[in-house]
């Protein structure tokens, strides 16, 4: 991610800068959380990434547990194979858009789980979309886990 | 030979002709035709799961109203880091809609909704909308083939079935 440029904080002129506007509506921790973690992109391994979130839930990742929780409907709309398929080694399609999403799994698109902070951002919103929540470490390494297990 | 202009019974008629190629051309140019290329991270985040569409289809209001409201963006968590989401909107906000056209902000900020919008599709049925192959008015590139380099050229129209 390039170096953020201060200036644009006051592009807004008179009014608020959106970053503090939301900064303020937000509470405590979570708002700290939200406006200065702003990672830089870290160039990484799906594999690294998956020993990261394993090491953080204190549990051994499980490739059937996660391909279980991809597949599944989690009391919402979309399961995270209604965009993904449920054999993410093929191109999927967006729900509501129509826009075609590349493969997940890292046998067949060498980009995915290649920068923590993208991975990060990704699990955070879609997990919001799929399981009403943040997904836990040890989910998303679960997930991790069954990708690396997929051959196209 | 006398210059029409010259000639002053012809003066308020071209007056009217000027006005209304002022009102209504002026009016017309901004169809998505404001339409520089994209900030990258406009590109980067937004084009990630719909075309970028181009900044001047919504006026300033409805980006303000979109961008403040991203983890709700029409059913989808779409939220961004603090500062992307300032550049993004700032970005939006300069090259958005102005003028007559853009004077009020289309329902729910789609710009599927906006007067312009209908008004240029009104030959298209909702059933043709609702086409699997089409995927909703949102899909732009279903049909307009450049769509995503912002070319909505509607003589490289093609409908599919």
């Amino acid at each position: 991610m390039p170096p953020k440029p201060r200036r644009l904080l006051s592009t807004f002129g008179t009014r608020a800068p959106l970053s503090s506007l939301i900064c303020r509506s937000l509470p405590g921790l979570f708002a700290l959380a939200a406006c200065i973690a702003v990672l830089p992109a870290q160039a990484t391994s799906p594999k690294e990434q998956m020993d990261a979130y394993a090491a953080q839930s204190g549990q051994a990742p499980q490739a059937a547990r996660g391909q279980e929780f991809f597949i599944a409907k989690h009391g919402h709309e979309w399961a995270c194979a209604s965009c993904h398929t449920d054999k993410p080694t093929v191109e999927g399609k967006h729900a509501s858009t129509g826009k075609t999403i590349k493969p997940m799994a890292p046998a067949v698109n060498a980009e995915r789980f290649s920068d923590a902070a993208k991975t990060e951002k990704w699990f955070r919103r879609n997990c919001n979309d799929v399981v009403g929540r943040e997904c836990t470490p040890a989910e998303k390494a679960d997930v991790i886990a069954w990708l690396l297990t997929l051959k196209p | 030979m006398t210059h029409p202009l010259l000639v002053p019974s012809l003066r308020p008629q071209l007056l009217l002709a000027a006005t209304v190629i002022a009102f209504f051309g002026g009016a017309q140019t901004h169809a998505g035709e404001s339409n520089p290329s994209p900030l990258p991270l406009y590109k980067t985040e937004c084009a990630a799961c719909h075309i970028a569409y181009p900044a001047g289809m919504l006026p300033a209001a409805s980006w303000r109203n979109i961008m403040f409201g991203l983890s709700k963006h029409f059913g989808v968590d779409a939220s961004l880091d603090a500062t992307s989401t300032q550049q993004i909107s700032t970005w939006l906000i300069a090259h958005a809609g102005t003028g007559r056209k853009f004077s009020d902000a289309p329902p729910d900020n789609r710009i599927s909704k906006a007067r312009w919008f209908v008004r240029q599709h009104d030959e298209v049925s909702a059933s043709v909308f609702k086409r699997a192959s089409v995927g909703g008015a949102a899909n732009c590139g279903a049909c307009h083939a450049h769509a995503a380099d912002g070319d909505f050229n509607e003589h490289q129209v093609r409908i599919p079935n």
